[in-house]
C-alpha cells in the first residue's frame, strides 16, 4: 500500500531580548556558566516572576508577521516536571490562552501551512556532563521563548525545510532573534505520521525531538516514514511516543519513556496576571512591521522580473535585501545588479553567518555606478569584476577605474583579432561549416582571450557570427 | 489600650530607657521564655543590638524617630532576610540563608526595626495550631498546654507573651487571624496585593499576603502603614492609592452597618457565639447598624480552599529538589534518586501530605472535576461578597469556630482543616480581613472576633478595631502588664 507522509512543527525560537522574561538578567549567549543568572532565575524561595514586556512585543510581532490573530487578553500557566535545569521545578509558559493564534505561512511552493498557535515561555538552564559530575549552568534560564506550532499540513520534509528557512528569514527581519540552529536560538521537534493515499483521518503520530540541523531533519523523517510505513505493511501499529534521532546510526529511537511521558499538571500561573494588550499598544506595533521577505520576493518579481530562485536569495537575509535594493536604487538597473549580487558578491561572502552580518567595503552608491558604466559599455564584465575587487581591497573608486575605464578594444582591432583567431583555430572553423554551430564560442573565446578581457563580449560574439556567416 | 510602639517612643525621647536597654530586655525574656513558649526558630541577637546602637545614635542626637524605628519586633520564619536564615519550620531549610530581603523586611530594616529573630510557624505555613513545625510546636503564652494557632504560631506566642512588640506574619488561609485570636491579640490579613508578597517564601501565591500581629490596635495600624505600599517586583501587588489606616483612626464608627452572616456561625461554641453577640451589642451601642445576610455560597469555602491551597503549594514546593539549595540527601543514585531522597528526608508529614493532595487535584483527567471547579466557585465567593458590601461596609464574624485548643488534641488533618472555615473566606475573594479580641472563654482562653471588609478597607476595619477597644478599654487583650515586665527586667 503506499502510504501518504503527514507532519506538523514546533518550533521554538529564542528571543534576542535585552533581559530574560522574568527578570532583569541579561540575555546573552556564550558567558561563564552561572554569571547572569539572579535569585529569580534559579527559583530561590520567595522570588516572584515580573513578565518583560519586550518579550511581548517580540512574540506580537512574530505573531502579526504570521498572520495570527493577536490576543487581547492572554495567560501565563505552570508547567511542571522535575529536572535539575529546571530551576523551579516548573516552566512559565502558556497553555489555554496563547498569545497568538490561527496564522499561516505559505511556501515557495505554493502550498499554505497553518500556524495553530504561537506562546511564549521561558527557557530552561543546561546540563553540563563533566563524566563524573553533572553541573548545572542557569545562565538560559529564563531567556524568552516563543514556541510556533503548525497544524499537520507537511507533505515532504523538504516543505518543512523550505518553513524553517522562510521562518528564520522571518525573524530576523522583524530584528527578534538570530534563529541559529546550531547554537540553539531555533530548536525544532517533529511530528510525523503516515496515512494510506487519500484517507482523510491521520495516523498514529510520533514527535521527534530536538532537531538541530535541515539535514539531520530531512534524514529523520525519511527514516521514520520508512520505519512507520514497514510497520503498517507488517500489519503492526505506530505507538504514540517520543523519539530521537541517532546522528551516527541515522535512526530515530525511543525516549525513555520517563522522559516522554509527563503528566504537566497546568495550571493558571498565580503570580503574573493576565497579559493585556490594547487596541492602540498593537495599532503601534503593527506599524512597526517592516517589509517582510515575501512581500519583497513579490515586488522583486512583479517590479523588477527577477527569477522567483534570485528573489529568494536576495530576501533571505534582510542586510543583503536592504544593500541589493540600495543598489538598485543608485542605478536602476534591478537585473544587473541581482546578477552581480548573487554571483560576483555571494563569492565573497563564506557562509550563512556572513551573510547574515552582511557588510560590504562599498558603498552601493558606487556599486550602483559600476554597474552604470558596465550598462553603458564604458567597462567589459571582466573589467568591471576587476574593478570591484579593488574596491573591495580598498582602492579608491578613482583609482580602481584608472586605465580601465573606456579602454576597450576599438572596432578596428576587433575586427583584427577576429581575423587571427579564425587563422589560428582552423578546425573550430570547419566544424562550425560542418554544422556544430557551438564551435564558434571557441572563436569567441579566443578573441576574448587575446584582448585581455577588453573586448566586449557581445559584439565579439557578433563580428565572428557575422564572418562564419561570410564564409558559408 | 494605647499603643506600645508610641510608648515606647515616648520612653526613648524622655531617656527613661534607651533602645539598647529595651532591647536587651527582650532578648533577657526571649532566652527565658524560650523552653517555655518555643516561639523563636532563630535568634537575632547581634543584629538587634547593632540596630538598637544606630536608634540610640539618633536619639542623642535629637533626631526624630520614623514611625517604627527602634521597636523590638520579629519576623515569622518564612519571610527571607539576607544574611539571616530563614527555615520555613522545615528539615529542608533548617541551613538555608537567604541571598536577599523580603520587600517587607526591606521597608522595615530600613527603619531601623529592631530585629529580635525569627518566629515559629507550622512547616511551610502548612497547619493552624503551629504543631507541624520541625523545631517542635510553639505555645500559647495564655496556657502552655494550649496550642497558639496556626500558622504563625510563633509571631502570635510572642507578640502575646511580650517577647516582641509585634512581628509579621503571613495568611493563606487564617494563619495571622486564627493565632492572634487564639492568643488574643490583633492580626490584620491585608488586600491581596497590598502588602508585597516578595521574599514570602510562597505557600499558595494566589492567597498568600505578609500582615502585622500586634497587641493593640494602633500597633496593628502603624506596621500596616508602613508595609503596604506598591512593589514594582510583585506583578500581584497594588498600585499605590493606599489611604493611611491610622489617619481617621479615633474616627468612631456612627452610622456604618455591619452584616451579621449566618454561614459564619455553623458548628462555633456557645461561649464564643456569646461573646460575639456582645461584640455587635458593642458595636450598635457606637451607633454602627447590624444587617442580618446570608451568603450561601460560603459554604463551599473549605474544600475550594484546600483544593487551590494545596495545588499552588505542590508547585511552589516543587523546587527543594536538593539540587540548588535547602537539604540534600547524604547517598544517592542518581539525579531522580536524588531528588526523590532529599524530598522524602526533608519534608514532614502535613507537608507530604499536601503536596500528594494537590498533586492528584491537578492530574491529568481530575483538573476539571477539582481545581477548575474550585476556581468558579471562588468566582462564586468572589460574587457573593461583592453583593454582601452592597447592604454593609463589613462583616462581623468569629475568628475561629472555637478557643486555643490542646497540642495533640486533633489527631487528624481534617480536623485541623475544620478550624479554617471562619477564615478562609477572605483569602479566596482577596479581601481584608482583621481578628481582634473580643472575650474570654471559661477557661480565660481569648475569643476573637473577624471583621472583613472590601478591598483596601483596612483602615475601616482597624477603625472598627480600634472604637471596640476604646469602648471595651482592652479588657479583652492579654499581657497588660508588659510595662512592669520591661521595667522589671531593667
Amino acid at each position: 500500500m503506499e502510504y501518504e507522509l503527514i507532519l506538523g512543527l514546533e518550533t521554538h525560537v529564542e528571543l534576542s531580548t535585552h533581559t530574560k522574561i522574568f527578570c532583569g538578567c541579561p540575555v546573552r549567549f556564550g558567558r561563564e556558566p552561572n554569571t547572569d543568572c539572579c535569585p529569580v532565575c534559579v527559583g530561590m524561595p520567595g522570588t516572584l516572576p515580573m513578565l518583560n514586556r519586550e518579550a511581548v512585543h517580540d512574540a506580537a510581532l512574530a505573531g502579526m508577521a504570521l498572520q495570527c490573530r493577536i490576543n487581547p487578553v492572554s495567560r501565563m500557566s505552570r508547567k511542571h516536571y522535575f529536572y535539575p535545569d529546571l530551576a523551579k521545578a516548573y516552566q512559565i509558559t502558556q497553555q489555554e490562552i496563547p498569545l497568538c493564534e490561527h496564522g499561516a505561512l505559505q511556501l515557495s511552493d505554493g502550498h499554505n501551512i497553518r500556524i495553530r498557535r504561537i506562546h511564549m515561555e521561558e527557557d530552561a538552564g543546561k546540563l553540563i556532563h563533566t563524566g563524573s559530575e553533572i553541573l548545572v549552568d542557569y545562565n538560559r534560564a529564563g531567556v524568552p521563548l516563543i514556541e510556533i506550532v503548525t497544524e499537520p499540513d507537511f507533505r515532504t520534509p523538504r516543505q518543512a525545510v523550505d518553513y524553517l528557512e522562510q521562518l528564520q528569514a522571518i525573524m530576523r527581519y522583524l530584528g527578534i532573534s538570530d534563529c541559529k540552529m546550531q547554537e540553539g536560538s531555533l530548536r525544532v521537534d517533529v511530528n510525523v505520521s503516515v496515512r494510506p493515499k487519500g484517507w482523510k483521518s491521520l495516523g498514529v503520530r510520533t514527535e521527534i525531538k530536538n532537531m538541530n540541523s535541515m539535514a539531520f531533519l530531512v534524514k529523520a523523517v525519511e527514516f521514520e516514514y520508512q520505519r512507520q510505513t514497514a510497520l503498517l505493511n507488517q500489519g503492526g501499529v505506530v505507538n504514540r511516543e517520543t523519539r530521537r534521532y541517532d546522528q551516527r546510526k541515522g535512526e530515530t529511537l525511543p525516549m525513555r519513556q520517563k522522559e516522554a511521558d509527563n503528566d504537566y499538571r497546568y495550571f493558571e500561573e498565580p503570580d503574573i496576571p493576565h497579559i493585556a494588550i490594547t487596541q492602540e499598544e498593537l495599532d503601534a506595533w503593527r506599524r512597526e512591521l517592516p517589509e517582510l521577505p515575501a512581500q519583497k520576493r513579490r515586488r522583486y518579481q512583479i517590479d523588477w522580473g527577477i527569477s522567483p530562485q534570485d528573489a529568494y536569495s536576495l530576501t533571505k537575509y534582510p542586510a543583503v535585501a536592504a544593500y541589493f535594493e540600495k543598489v538598485c536604487q543608485a542605478s536602476g538597473l534591478p537585473n544587473r545588479a541581482a546578477k552581480w549580487m548573487l554571483s560576483e558578491i555571494f563569492a565573497f561572502l563564506p557562509d550563512e553567518d556572513a551573510k547574515q552580518n552582511f557588510a560590504l567595503a562599498v558603498t552601493p552608491q558606487k556599486f550602483g555606478s559600476l554597474l552604470l558604466l558596465e550598462e553603458q559599455g564604458e567597462l567589459t564584465h571582466a573589467m568591471a569584476k576587476d574593478v570591484m575587487a579593488d574596491l573591495l581591497a580598498g582602492t579608491s573608486f578613482n583609482q580602481a577605474l584608472l586605465g580601465r575605464r573606456g579602454n576597450i578594444v576599438t572596432e578596428d582591432d576587433l575586427e583584427t583579432l577576429c581575423s587571427q583567431a579564425l587563422e589560428e583555430f582552423p578546425g573550430a572553423v570547419q566544424d562550425y561549416l560542418k554544422g556544430k554551430k557551438q564551435a564558434a564560442k571557441v572563436l569567441v573565446g579566443a578573441v576574448m582571450r587575446a584582448s585581455g578581457g577588453r573586448a566586449d563580449p557581445r559584439q565579439a560574439q557578433q563580428r565572428i557570427a557575422q564572418r562564419l556567416q561570410e564564409l558559408e | 489600650m494605647e499603643s506600645r510602639i508610641k510608648a515606647i517612643h515616648q520612653w526613648y525621647y524622655e531617656r527613661k530607657l534607651s533602645c539598647e536597654e529595651l532591647t536587651r530586655c527582650y532578648l533577657q525574656r526571649i532566652q527565658r521564655e524560650q523552653p517555655r513558649l518555643n516561639a523563636y526558630i532563630t535568634c537575632t541577637q547581634e543584629h538587634a543590638l547593632r540596630q538598637a546602637r544606630t536608634v540610640d545614635g539618633k536619639l542623642s542626637r535629637k533626631e526624630r524617630l520614623m514611625p517604627l524605628e527602634g521597636i523590638p519586633m520579629t519576623l515569622k520564619d518564612n519571610i527571607s532576610t539576607r544574611g539571616i536564615r530563614t527555615t520555613c519550620a522545615s528539615k529542608m531549610l533548617h541551613e538555608y540563608v537567604p541571598i536577599y530581603d523580603a520587600f517587607v523586611w526591606q521597608r522595615l530594616n530600613h527603619q531601623n526595626a529592631v530585629l529580635l529573630g525569627k518566629t515559629n510557624l507550622d512547616e511551610f505555613a502548612m497547619g493552624s495550631s503551629g504543631e507541624t513545625s520541625y523545631f517542635g510546636p510553639a505555645r500559647n503564652p495564655v496556657r502552655v498546654d494550649r496550642a497558639p494557632g496556626g500558622s504563625s504560631s510563633g509571631t502570635a506566642a510572642a507578640v502575646g507573651g511580650n517577647l516582641a512588640v509585634y512581628g509579621l506574619g503571613s495568611d493563606t488561609g487564617g494563619s495571622i487571624r486564627q493565632p492572634a485570636a487564639f492568643c488574643g491579640v490583633v492580626g490584620v490579613k491585608p488586600t491581596y496585593g497590598a502588602v508585597s508578597r516578595r521574599g514570602l517564601i510562597a505557600h499558595a501565591s494566589g492567597l498568600d499576603q505578609i500582615g502585622p500581629i500586634a497587641a493593640t490596635v494602633t500597633d496593628a495600624a502603624l506596621v500596616m502603614d508602613a508595609i503596604s505600599c506598591w512593589d514594582k517586583e510583585d506583578a500581584t501587588s497594588l498600585p499605590d492609592q493606599r489611604i493611611s489606616c491610622l489617619k481617621d483612626l479615633e474616627s468612631g464608627i456612627k452610622g456604618l452597618r455591619f452584616g451579621v452572616v449566618w454561614e459564619y456561625h455553623h458548628g462555633i461554641t456557645m461561649e464564643v457565639a456569646d461573646a460575639l453577640e456582645q461584640a455587635a451589642e458593642a458595636l450598635e451601642k457606637l451607633g454602627a447598624v447590624r444587617v442580618e445576610l446570608k451568603l450561601p455560597a460560603l459554604q463551599c469555602a473549605l474544600p475550594v480552599y484546600y483544593v487551590l491551597a494545596c495545588a499552588q503549594a505542590a508547585s511552589n514546593l516543587g523546587r527543594y529538589d536538593g539540587v540548588r539549595f535547602g537539604r540534600r540527601t547524604d547517598r544517592y543514585d542518581g539525579i531522580d534518586d536524588l531528588i526523590r531522597r532529599s524530598r522524602g528526608e526533608g519534608f514532614g508529614k502535613e507537608v507530604k501530605h499536601r503536596i500528594l493532595l494537590g498533586t492528584y487535584v491537578l492530574s491529568e483527567g481530575y483538573y476539571d472535576a477539582y481545581y477548575q471547579k474550585a476556581q468558579t466557585l471562588r468566582e462564586e465567593i468572589k460574587g457573593a461578597f461583592y453583593q454582601a458590601f452592597s447592604h454593609c461596609d463589613f462583616l462581623l464574624s468569629p475568628t475561629a469556630a472555637g478557643t486555643a485548643y490542646r497540642i495533640g488534641e486533633k489527631e487528624k488533618c481534617v480536623d485541623h482543616y475544620q478550624t479554617d472555615i471562619c477564615t478562609v473566606p477572605a483569602n479566596l475573594a482577596g479581601l481584608p480581613a482583621l481578628s481582634a479580641p473580643c472575650g474570654f472563654d471559661g477557661e480565660g482562653l481569648p475569643i476573637g472576633m473577624q471583621l472583613t471588609g472590601p478591598k483596601m478597607s483596612e483602615p475601616l476595619l482597624l477603625r472598627v478595631a480600634r472604637s471596640f477597644e476604646r469602648e471595651t478599654e482592652g479588657s479583652y487583650q492579654v499581657g497588660k502588664n508588659w510595662e512592669d515586665q520591661v521595667w522589671n527586667m531593667n
